[in-house]
């Protein structure tokens, strides 16, 4: 048992100083009825030579995104990360350190998150950003339950452009409380009017950018709608590489940002853990959930950092809290900071631009594939198509992968009950794709559609 | 002590913010020149201008990280006896595995044939713990305990609304619990209210049966709970708890004391998150990522939500939708669930097994009781033992030493150690909360007995003011909280702002 430093005289020692005959004697207070006499019936302990082979055949049952021409999207993007990042992420000392709460002996995490937090309200445009959530669908859930606390209004707007699982997650963590999610249809599109729907009962309206079906909008008339009723707008980010070249969600008047962090530092990873990032305006930073750091001095005056305006937090609050969060994505937040450091402000945007790049040329290469049509008329570097009326998307995606192709995703596994989407398909690319990825991906599609 | 111009003394170092390190022109990403573009296709609102960013080359980048783990303790560096938290060592093994190319690069939309072996993961996973835990449902998407807490919460209060009870709307919490606890019955629209405990630190059997009735939804314990004590009558308690009515839901943080020893189903829990970030020692990171997989007993079992894997006519299925018979209430994140920390969890049990796991509570247990026999004589033990994961003492060694519970943390500092937790439970005053966890070996806990004896003699002696001014031996020294909270600042801002 090569994690367990004890050895049969030692346990035999520390019995003697506990003054106990067994170790089972300690589990006195277990009811007997629920003891158990014995190992369980499940398999015993294994070396690393046995562990790896398992996770070894369990991977080569998988069709890894390196093998394949790859364009799927939809909320985990594939992009190249640098060594360093992995390199720097395995320190023992970031990997094996807990929550920060003895700030003298975690001023490497400290001042790392102070340096995250920095970075994510610099791209989101936004005064001020916490030290991370689960990911981006739990970050948009709490921002719309922040929103109502702000506004004392219940009454939360979800865009159709709007990542299904964070409509449904939105969704299920309202469905229990006096608040409520007005879940708009799905918008392949962009088209959708969201203007008509605000009102003075309006807490808040929520908006991805880009769209989940590619569309980019200038978000400012919105904003200055919702101010005027006194409503805010949240708005999501799905691909935060996109605000290499979009303008920011800050910029354009929004109130609160939150982002799914994934495509910096981190792999997709069967699409978790994510990394939710979260920012808003100062007015509102006491309302905000989560944990942040803050810079303050030691006893001798030299700059440091600790967890800060934790009355806001559960282990203080409890049922009066902003949230029930007790945690961060502190590795994940690592690692989208040390990607983004190395970007730098020139990499950042030049990162952007080529996944632009990519977008707009698999977009020329598919007008060849007849009766294929892109639906949204501004992307990023996803967009989704139509196939043609009589086109099963799905189908199409299944055929694909079985030449080792994974063309994207179908719009219906996501909207099963929507004939109308059947024949659409979302696609993206991003700096990791080839013009041979392209050509192959749009030659198989010629055949299949 | 003279000032150098860098800050740095051998190894003692100070480090810049990156911002401060901004060498404008550098990267160290060598990405290509990208060919010219079509803004018409970036709608309305391209970017104008930079994002205000440092830009330095990668050697910069790798000594500026490294320079700051180094002002970290982490469970590499040293005893960890943070309670209520499991600091166990985190094996390598499991990091190995995470990053093999068909698990790491796989993205949870691609066709379900092309991942069966992701969903084997998920489903082997949720095997051990359905059979380590007796209980026959598990919703594996929760992403850290409090997540598991809401999630249980959930089920349990869809099943109410399925039965026509959509008004018990109360939930009934030891004062002992952790905050997460009542902060999570409050985001499932649950009014909390508190029970007391008894003299020997378990919930009062009385108190929560004359608490109970028609409008109570739920009782949430720790078992074992944050003294570090089972709870003796759990199974009169699950009783009461379902005569009237009501679910009975566990906060497993404390599952490392009695994996393979006890089976929760045999306790009558309806449900219970598991931290694999403790008891099945995935990283803790600094603080997440983890996961918060959450077992439901039958009565639960048909509100799992969305997405759980099934065995179908095609292999592994992920079910993300509407399914008959499932009544799922919702979705609590996007995609499935926290994979990473599912592949290095497996990892984990695989390596244990059935017997190691078992031999790891026990030895959990072990360690924690060795701590409080040795030291129950110079701190103030809160209650007898035997103890399960944890040790708790309080602060009664202390008085009229001039000594606060912080003090004593921050010269354990000085001493090398990461201090235990403080103040937690709040049901003792001043408590000093041990769990030394499997991984430590005697050597280790002899030399951290020690080491407490000396410092509780020191302080009792009289040496207070060394014990305010500790710690001194740490990259800063004790930090002002009040004025990081009065003046906030919260990030970096150029000068000029």
């Amino acid at each position: 048992m090569r994690y367990l430093p004890l050895t049969e005289s030692d346990r035999r020692a520390m019995l003697d100083v506990i003054g106990a005959k067994s170790v089972d004697d300690l589990f006195r207070d277990v009811p007997p009825s629920a003891r158990l006499a014995g190992p369980l019936p499940l398999p015993s302990h294994q070396g690393e030579m046995e562990v790896e082979r398992a996770f070894t055949r369990m991977a080569g049952k998988n069709l890894s995104a390196g093998c394949a021409p790859f364009f799927i999207g939809a909320g985990v993007y594939r992009h190249h990360i640098p060594a360093a990042v992995d390199q720097l992420l395995l320190r023992g000392e970031f990997l094996t350190a807990y929550t920060p709460y003895q700030p003298e002996v975690a001023q490497g995490t400290l001042q790392m998150l102070f340096e995250f937090q920095s970075q994510v309200a610099a791209i989101t445009g936004m005064d001020v950003a916490n030290a991370s959530m689960y990911d981006g669908a739990t970050a948009t859930a709490e921002a719309a339950v922040m929103a109502c606390r702000i506004t004392k209004r219940a009454k939360v707007i979800v865009s159709g452009g709007v990542h299904p699982h964070y409509a449904e997650t939105v969704e299920t963590s309202l469905r229990y409380t006096e608040m409520e999610a007005d879940v708009l249809p799905p918008d392949p599109l962009g088209m959708e009017d969201m203007i008509g729907r605000v009102d003075s009962q309006t807490a808040c309206v929520i908006v991805q950018n880009p769209g989940f079906f590619g569309t980019v909008r200038d978000l400012r008339p919105l904003a200055a709608l919702c101010h005027e009723v006194g409503a805010l707008l949240v708005v999501m980010v799905a691909e935060p590489t996109s605000l290499g070249l979009i303008e920011s969600p800050g910029a354009m008047g929004a109130d609160i940002v939150v982002c799914e962090g994934q495509s910096l530092g981190m792999g997709m990873n069967f699409g978790g853990p994510g990394l939710g990032l979260f920012a808003t305006r100062d007015k509102y930073v006491r309302q905000m959930p989560g944990r942040l750091v803050g810079q303050t001095a030691d006893v001798d005056g030299r700059r440091g950092w600790v967890l800060t305006l934790s009355t806001r937090e559960q282990h203080i609050r409890r049922e009066k809290a902003t949230s029930n969060i007790c945690t961060n994505s502190g590795l994940c937040a690592l690692a989208f900071s040390i990607h983004l450091t190395m970007l730098g402000g020139s990499g950042f945007g030049r990162l952007a631009e080529l996944n632009h790049v990519a977008a707009t040329r698999l977009e020329q290469k598919l007008r060849a594939v007849k009766g294929v049509r892109v639906l949204p008329q501004s992307y990023y570097n996803e967009f989704a198509i139509h196939l043609g009326d009589d086109a099963d998307a799905a189908a199409v995606v299944d055929a694909l992968a079985d030449k080792g192709i994974l063309a994207g995703v179908p719009a219906s596994r996501f909207y099963p009950t929507w004939p109308e989407l059947k024949p659409v398909l979302i696609l993206a690319a991003t700096e990791t794709n080839t013009e041979d990825d392209m050509d192959k991906l749009v030659a198989a599609l010629k055949e299949a559609v | 002590m003279s000032e150098t111009i860098s800050g740095n003394r051998a190894l003692q170092i100070e480090e810049k913010l990156i911002f401060e390190l901004d060498n404008p022109g550098c990267n160290a990403v060598d990405l290509p020149e990208p060919a010219p573009f079509d803004l018409e296709r970036l709608g309305d609102a391209p970017r104008r201008g930079r994002v205000a960013l440092p830009d330095l080359s990668e050697p910069q980048v790798v000594r500026h990280y490294t320079r700051l783990s180094q002002k970290n303790y982490g469970i590499d560096t040293g005893f960890y006896p943070l309670g209520s938290c499991t600091m166990k060592h985190n094996p390598r093994l499991s990091e190995k595995v995470a990053r093999l190319s068909g698990l790491a690069d796989l993205h949870p939309l691609q066709p379900q044939k092309t991942v069966q072996g992701a969903l084997e993961v998920i489903d082997s996973l949720a095997h051990w713990l359905k059979e380590l835990t007796g209980m026959p449902a598990v919703a594996m998407s929760p992403a850290a305990g409090a997540h598991g807490e809401w999630c249980g919460l959930m089920a349990i209060r869809a099943a109410h609304e399925d039965k026509g009870e959509n008004h018990r709307r109360r939930v009934l919490v030891p004062e002992s619990a952790h905050g997460t606890n009542p902060a999570s019955a409050a985001m499932c629209g649950f009014t909390v209210d508190p029970i007391p405990a008894l003299e020997n630190g378990r919930v009062d059997l009385a108190a929560l049966k004359a608490k109970l009735g028609p409008d109570v939804a739920a009782l949430m314990l720790t078992n074992p709970n944050t003294c570090g004590l089972f709870e003796t009558e759990i199974v009169e308690i699950a009783a009461a708890v379902h005569g009237a009515g009501a679910y009975f839901y566990c906060d497993g943080a404390n599952f490392n004391a009695i994996v393979g020893r006890v089976k929760v189903a045999d306790l009558g829990i309806d449900a219970m998150h598991i931290n694999l970030h403790k008891t099945f020692a995935t990283p803790h990171g600094g603080g997440g990522p983890g996961a918060g997989p959450t077992v439901l007993s039958q009565a639960l079992a048909a509100y799992v939500p969305v997405p759980y894997v099934v065995h179908g006519p095609k292999g592994l299925e992920l079910v993300e939708g509407k399914r008959d018979g499932a009544k799922p209430f919702g979705r609590v994140k996007g995609f499935h669930g926290q994979f990473g920390v599912f592949v290095r969890a497996l990892a984990y049990i695989l390596s244990m097994g059935s017997d190691g796991l078992r031999q790891a509570s026990s030895d959990a247990v072990l360690n924690a009781n060795y701590l409080l026999a040795s030291l129950k004589d110079d701190l103030s033990a809160s209650f007898e033992g035997p103890c399960m994961h944890e040790a708790l003492f309080d602060d009664r060694f202390l008085k009229d030493s001039g000594v606060t519970t912080l003090d004593f943390a921050k010269a354990m500092i000085d001493e090398g150690y990461h201090p235990m937790t403080m103040y937690f439970p709040l049901v003792v005053h001043g408590a000093l909360l041990m769990e030394p966890t499997e991984t430590e070996s005697k050597e280790t806990l002899d030399q951290f007995i020690a080491v407490v004896k000396g410092l509780a003699a020191k302080a009792k002696a009289g040496a207070a003011e060394e014990f305010k001014s500790a710690p001194r031996l740490t990259p800063r020294r004790r930090l002002d909280e009040t004025l990081a909270a009065r003046s906030p600042v919260l990030r970096w801002k150029p000068a000029a702002e």
